[in-house]
């Protein structure tokens, strides 16, 4: 006998039973092993033996007292171990605290399930079931209620009523949706502006403090924002989320230049938006001896002697730069706002407005 | 249970309540529906309860959690008892969460509590996923179930996600500018779509409460009504058995819920509960006045998130330098869009994979006995190549940890995990399925020839053989009870005509069932029986000779 005689395709075999279902590409297998039936029962100690019988009693008992004196337990402690400006205090309010409820929540727990498994019967039950599906009545019944239905209610019948339904159902979220708009302002071009204007004087973070170009030592590194933005500024995080530079010294005969970009930097201090053009995260990690920037978030890397191109990771356009120079007392001014939008992409980021 | 069949005979407390019921909700009806319901017992059925229970405690500690803190982005300056934050200036709800941290008994238990609950919730339920993928227990008829318990999946993620965001610490502000940057990337729309969500712009003075209200009443409130849908067809499908002796699809095995289910299952929520609380007794989660509050320009290197969002945060890293073009003076960001069609694609994959599997096989049988995965080896290895490729995504989000911590290079990891990405599920598919093929092959030479005795005899002729013994019938019925699949050709329809939908059902049903090992059958059994017997009784000669 091969072995594609003995297949049949079981939605073919012989006489089929009420509601037998296509069985597709299964192959039946007419000279199956037969099923020996359920395995035989393996009895516990617990029912063979009084002793361990009474030995699960006892430890099913133990375990639910433990649980009450744990839970005890963390009463107590929550008083004997009060909070104070000792921050060790936290530490121990939570250990002790935590220690006592974990075994309240245990003893029940374990104890539940060990009753379970050691004294209460552990014989296998098998039921029959059913079809998914109602019975061919029920469902001849249930046919009938909608025919009913359709009939008095004539939804099928009567096509005006029904077709107006659906456009009245269809039309009725829209307002509720438009509700919606008013969550946030149309963002209109603040994207394309920072606090950043003509003039406006280059701060340290988060102090304030303005600075100097002589502040500025070779290979130094500065977190700065505009002089003037402070917290008591109404908008004070979005405009840092916008205005956030990194301002670098770096050998001015080290740095390239674009031509049009020559009048930017003052002595080789350079100054780049820190907000990353991937998705906005702080380009927070300089690397001194490759002039590096990199992204902690996603890893971009900007190379700062080169108009800060990325060199590495998932951004695509160079950080922005901001055109500065030193004013009459010597500190650091920026000649304008920065030129492009900082920040992520976005759509119409280089339209013109 | 007696006592609530039938009006009580004896007046005691218990039989007078169940009569007060009955009387007031008709409790028996439902107890003698439900009361006895069968239930089968694994380990692996665990898994959907460990994530419900989860959740439950998700409920508990958030609620308490809510009592403390509010969820206001108006500037305070600190003047709690943490002192290196002392005077800081920071949102109300970032002081809030360190007052539940310091100064409430038991607040910083409670926060651990709740967030490693979240961590456990995700990651059970997407055991739970796998444990219902690799058995097949997605089947006609829990194709529906599993869409459920997909949408359940996604919506523990949104759930994770928002409560992330609520100490508004540097960490989770951090996270929703990433999210920020990735509105703002989607074409057309992106800009006003942020500019709704924060109110304005980013970071904005609403976010905090607005993720506040989709974290403790929205989502909370879709999960419980997926979750009371999810168990309803639960009850209706009654649950899966392995297959095995005594078990098919026409019969339920287990044990009755009352009183053997409600005691275990009953007990398994205070251990689950018991377990969450001891982790969080002892090991910090978010450690959320490390960082102070958020602010723009800090960021702290080695971030990570929350584990399942790591899979999202690896696919924005691994997207290769330049992806991003200009269509005239517009910007699409395909660094943005690749890794979230990827995200999304893939995510659509798993919610369709019981259709697709149905479609192909045409078994519209009910199917109620699961299979081991190595007697569905296309299934599992489909299921261990989409595991590598979420693992490769999800090592991905660590690339910068991975190269500092073994000291090589961010680049050269990072360009090893976007070559894994590709190969790696393609070559966890052919090992997958040549193992599984393998074991069921080990599976059907056992059945036939018994299991190796250890014994060694020498025949006459000179030839040894090791003896091998039958297997008890229970034994051996596990080795041999599973479907058998053949793949078709395309065949044509009614019109004589062979249409696409039929070439490509020929195709895939032939790189699904191409490779079959039949199950062993009575006649090869008998056959190799037979033989047994006849050496067995050449070597009883022989032994009978030497004497």
């Amino acid at each position: 006998m091969t072995e594609n005689s003995k297949e049949v395709e079981l939605n073919k075999s012989g006489s089929t039973p009420e509601h037998e279902y296509d069985a597709g590409l299964r192959v039946a297998n007419l000279d199956a092993v037969a099923d020996p039936g359920l395995e035989p029962h393996r009895v516990r100690m617990t029912d063979k033996s009084v002793k361990h019988e009474k030995a699960a009693v006892r430890q099913v008992a133990l375990l639910f007292t433990l649980s009450m004196l744990g839970s005890a337990f963390a009463l107590w402690a929550y008083f004997t171990f009060p909070l104070s400006e000792d921050l060790s205090s936290v530490r121990l309010n939570t250990m002790y605290l935590g220690i006592g409820m974990t075994l309240g929540l245990m003893g029940i727990g374990i104890g539940a399930v060990h009753w379970a498994k050691t004294l209460m019967p552990d014989n296998e039950v098998s039921e029959e079931r059913h079809l998914t599906r109602g019975t061919d009545e029920k469902r001849a019944a249930a046919i009938e209620i909608l025919a009913a239905a359709n009939q008095e209610s004539g939804f099928t019948r009567r096509k005006l009523i029904r077709r107006t339904l659906y456009g009245s159902l269809a039309l009725f979220p829209l307002p509720g949706i438009i509700l919606f708009a008013d969550l946030g302002p149309n963002p209109g071009d603040s994207l394309r502006h920072t606090f950043w204007k003509k003039g406006t004087r280059l701060a340290k973070d988060p102090t304030g403090i303005e600075i100097k170009a002589s502040d500025v030592t070779l290979g130094s590194v500065f977190q700065v924002i505009p002089a003037g933005l402070n917290p008591e500024n109404k908008e004070y995080l979005e405009e840092k989320a916008k205005a956030a530079v990194l301002l670098v010294r770096v050998d001015p005969s080290e740095l390239n230049e674009t031509e049009e970009r020559k009048g930017w930097s003052y002595q080789g201090i350079v100054a780049y938006s820190k907000i990353c053009t991937h998705v906005g995260c702080p380009v927070a990690l300089y690397e001194q001896h490759t002039h590096h920037l990199l992204c902690p978030c996603h890893q971009s890397t900007f190379d700062l002697v080169n108009g800060c191109k990325v060199v590495f990771g998932p951004a695509a356009r160079p950080l922005p730069q901001l055109p500065i120079t030193v004013d009459s007392e010597g500190y650091l001014i920026a000649q304008s706002d920065f030129l492009e939008p900082v920040g992520p992409s976005f759509w119409d980021r280089s339209v013109k407005s | 249970m007696s006592i609530m069949k039938e009006a009580p005979k004896k007046n005691t407390f218990l039989a007078g309540t169940a009569n007060y019921v009955d009387e007031r909700v008709g409790a028996s009806g439902i107890l003698k529906e439900f009361g006895r319901k069968i239930f089968p017992d694994h380990w692996s059925f665990m898994l959907g309860e460990v994530a419900m229970y989860s959740f439950f405690v998700l409920l508990l500690s958030g609620t308490f959690l809510t009592f403390f803190y509010d969820p206001s982005m108006a500037m305070v300056r600190y003047d709690g008892v943490y002192a290196p934050l002392k005077d800081a200036l920071m949102s109300k709800a970032y002081e809030t969460s360190l007052n539940i941290t310091f100064e409430v008994r038991g607040g910083l238990l409670m926060r651990q509590v709740h967030h490693w609950s979240a961590l456990l919730f995700v990651a059970a339920a997407g055991l739970h996923m796998l444990r219902v993928f690799f058995t097949g227990a997605f089947r006609k008829p829990r194709e529906l179930n599993w869409v459920v318990g997909f949408v359940l999946f996604v919506l523990g993620m949104a759930a994770g996600f928002t409560g992330y965001s609520l100490p508004d610490d540097l960490l989770s502000g951090n996270g929703l500018r990433i999210i920020d940057g990735m509105i703002k990337g989607v074409p057309f729309i992106g800009t006003g779509i942020s500019s709704l969500l924060f109110g304005g712009e980013f970071p904005g003075h609403v976010v905090i409460g607005r993720l506040y209200a989709l974290h403790i009443m929205l989502i909370p409130a879709l999960i419980l009504v997926f979750l009371a849908i999810h168990l309803f067809m639960l009850i209706i499908h009654k649950h899966t058995h392995y297959s095995g002796p005594g078990k098919s699809d026409t019969n339920i095995v287990g044990y009755p819920l009352m009183p053997v289910y409600v005691a275990k299952a009953g007990g398994f929520f205070f251990i689950v509960f018991g377990v969450i609380m001891v982790i969080s007794t002892f090991f910090t989660i978010n450690p959320i006045w490390n960082y102070g509050g958020y602010d723009p320009s800090p960021v702290s290197a080695g971030t990570q998130p929350d584990w399942y969002i790591g899979w999202l945060d690896g696919a924005l890293r691994l997207a290769p330098t330049g992806l991003e073009f200009m269509i005239g003076d517009y910007t699409v960001s395909m660094n943005i869009l690749l890794p979230l069609v990827i995200s999304l694609v893939f995510l659509a994959l798993v919610a369709i994979y019981p259709f697709i599997e149905n479609w192909v096989t045409g078994d519209k049988r009910e199917h109620h006995a699961l299979d081991r995965p190595r007697n569905a080896p296309t299934r599992t290895a489909i299921g261990a190549a989409g595991v590598m490729f979420y693992a490769v995504l999800w090592a991905g989000a660590s690339t910068d940890l991975i190269a500092t911590h073994f000291k090589m290079s961010l680049n050269q990891v990072l360009l090893a995990m976007q070559i894994s990405l590709i190969l790696l599920p393609i070559a966890a598919f052919y090992v997958t399925k040549r193992v599984c093929l393998s074991l069921q092959r080990k599976d059907k030479e056992i059945a036939i020839h018994g299991r190796e005795s250890g014994r060694i005899v020498r025949l006459p002729h000179g030839e040894y053989i090791e003896v091998h013994e039958p297997l008890d019938p229970h034994d051996l019925y596990k080795l041999v009870d599973y479907k058998d699949y053949k793949p078709t050709v395309a065949r044509p329809n009614a019109q004589g005509k062979i249409t696409v939908a039929a070439r490509m059902r020929a195709s895939l049903s032939k790189f699904y069932f191409q490779d079959r090992i039949t199950p062993a059958t009575k006649t090869e059994i008998a056959e190799a029986t037979h033989h047994a017997h006849e050496i067995e009784a050449q070597v009883q000669k022989a032994i009978e000779s030497d004497k």
